[in-house]
């Protein structure tokens, strides 16, 4: 039977390592979110566009970000950026660019859902009054999806906060790093371990029953 | 660029060529997703079942503590934990290998999403489909064997896949603990031979093509169980995931 002892989890403890880390997984979670909400919602306009090769390309780009693990999302960004830009740009840019073009693909697919789940109607209505489709997009169609689609779109920020522990692999110092690296210090990695636990729960879960009470609040309308 | 595929014909320095390693590494992915997922069906059907009991607030709250603890840690937190904590809380689990401990956690990590699944299909099902089994005597697994289940489990049969798909894509992560699935070969692979657009190319088709394996399996699973007459549920549903 293990001895847990706890005595070492001060203040400092979570000064010196988890608040570099907590805010770099914050920061990434916030910009792959805002990121990909905004090529999600282009794709998801590509998607659901009249040209049937701007649809095809659209598609493939998500399929194929849905179809392969996110790790190996990360590893080929990691590899290709060098390539293609001449020079190494660190494992906590990298892990920005990777999070929102794979983010992208996943608001995308709740974008999609959410403008199908206006009827179409709507869309006829405002080309009967004679708005453009940009028009018609942005002052009918776009609005009455966001609100559809906002519980979802908490619920998917909340998967991608906890997949960006995943950065691990490329050796970004993100939450996780930060407990890992705790442990080793103090050489107690399986308290270290149940905290990082802990503290990654009650943070999603705090988030998600935040969304949960918003969720209802939007129904009722 | 050009791309030079005989790096797979390179001998690994252990007497196998990268191309046998791979394959072996393909294997363990395949290995470690078909043994989770015989864990989290069965604990997610149980689970999901719990949470639509009548009459057992208990059991129904027991179910949503499991769905809530397993959803809100990431994965990789959760490998650690039954990597490195449990073995040393309890000794019993030091004899597991680090294959069985992975398992159980991408096995019951997944059944809480499962489970919710369970639940969302049998709390879709008319209420009177419950009544009627009741006011013909079922008791209660009766009703959930011969009446629930069999037709929840029709309308679940989409997001269960994506489901599927899902706990293929995660196996990825029991690279963190050195099972040489095919991520990790992915890695160790692309250092030593400093090929890794081939090696990941290669990698990602094999991931595809296993995902592709599970969908085309699964609808014709969904295909060959539907009930004439009965459409499917729409698959557009909206829902988070990764």
């Amino acid at each position: 039977m293990l001895n847990l002892d706890v005595s070492f989890i001060n203040w400092d403890l979570f000064h010196q390592f988890i608040l570099k880390g907590l805010l770099f997984s914050l920061e990434l979670t916030a910009v792959a979110s805002l990121g990909g909400l905004f090529f999600g919602t282009l794709l998801a306009l590509l998607r659901l566009s009249d040209s049937k090769i701007l649809r095809a390309i659209a598609a493939s780009y998500v399929n194929g970000m849905r179809s392969i693990p996110l790790v190996m999302v990360i590893l080929w960004f990691y590899l290709l950026i060098p390539v293609f830009i001449g020079k190494s740009i660190g494992a906590e840019w990298s892990a920005f660019i990777t999070f929102v073009a794979f983010e992208a693909a996943f608001f995308c697919e709740i974008m999609r859902a959410g403008i199908e789940s206006v009827s179409k109607g709507q869309r006829m209505a405002a080309q009967a009054l004679g708005m453009s489709y940009a028009q018609s997009m942005q002052l009918i169609v776009l609005p009455q999806a966001f609100r559809n689609m906002v519980p979802v779109l908490l619920t998917q920020t909340i998967v991608l906060f906890q997949d960006t522990s995943l950065v691990y692999a490329i050796g970004a110092y993100d939450l996780l790093k930060g407990f890992v690296t705790a442990g080793r210090i103090y050489g107690r990695p399986e308290e270290v371990y149940l905290l990082a636990a802990v503290v990654y729960f009650v943070l999603c879960f705090g988030l998600s029953s935040v969304v949960k009470q918003l969720q209802r609040r939007l129904s009722l309308s | 660029m050009v791309l030079e595929w005989q790096v797979f014909l390179n001998d690994d320095g252990g007497g196998r060529t990268y191309l046998q390693w791979m394959l072996e590494a393909w294997s363990w992915t395949l290995g470690v997703a078909v043994a989770a997922w015989c864990v989290a069906i069965p604990c997610g059907a149980a689970i999901g079942v719990m949470r639509t009991l009548q009459g057992a607030p208990f059991l129904a709250r027991v179910g949503q503590i499991w769905v809530e603890l397993f959803r809100n840690i990431p994965l990789l937190v959760q490998i650690f934990l039954w990597y490195f904590v449990l073995p040393k809380l309890f000794p019993v689990m030091q004899q597991f290998s680090s294959f069985w401990l992975v398992v159980l956690a991408l096995g019951l990590f997944t059944s809480a999403r499962i489970a919710e699944q369970f639940r969302a299909g049998i709390e879709s099902l008319p209420k009177g489909q419950r009544y009627a089994a009741m006011a013909l005597g079922f008791k209660t697994w009766q009703l959930y064997w011969y009446v629930l289940l069999p037709a929840a489990l029709r309308v679940i049969m989409p997001p269960l896949t994506s489901e599927s798909m899902n706990l293929l894509k995660n196996s990825s992560v029991a690279f963190a603990v050195s099972i040489t699935e095919l991520t990790m070969f992915a890695m160790q692979a692309q250092e030593e031979t400093s090929k890794g657009v081939e090696v990941y190319l290669a990698v990602t088709f094999l991931y595809m093509i296993s995902a592709l394996t599970i969908n085309r399996l699964f609808s014709w699973i969904e295909a060959s169980l539907r009930i004439p007459g009965q459409s499917a549920a729409k698959s557009t549903t909206l829902s988070a995931g990764h």
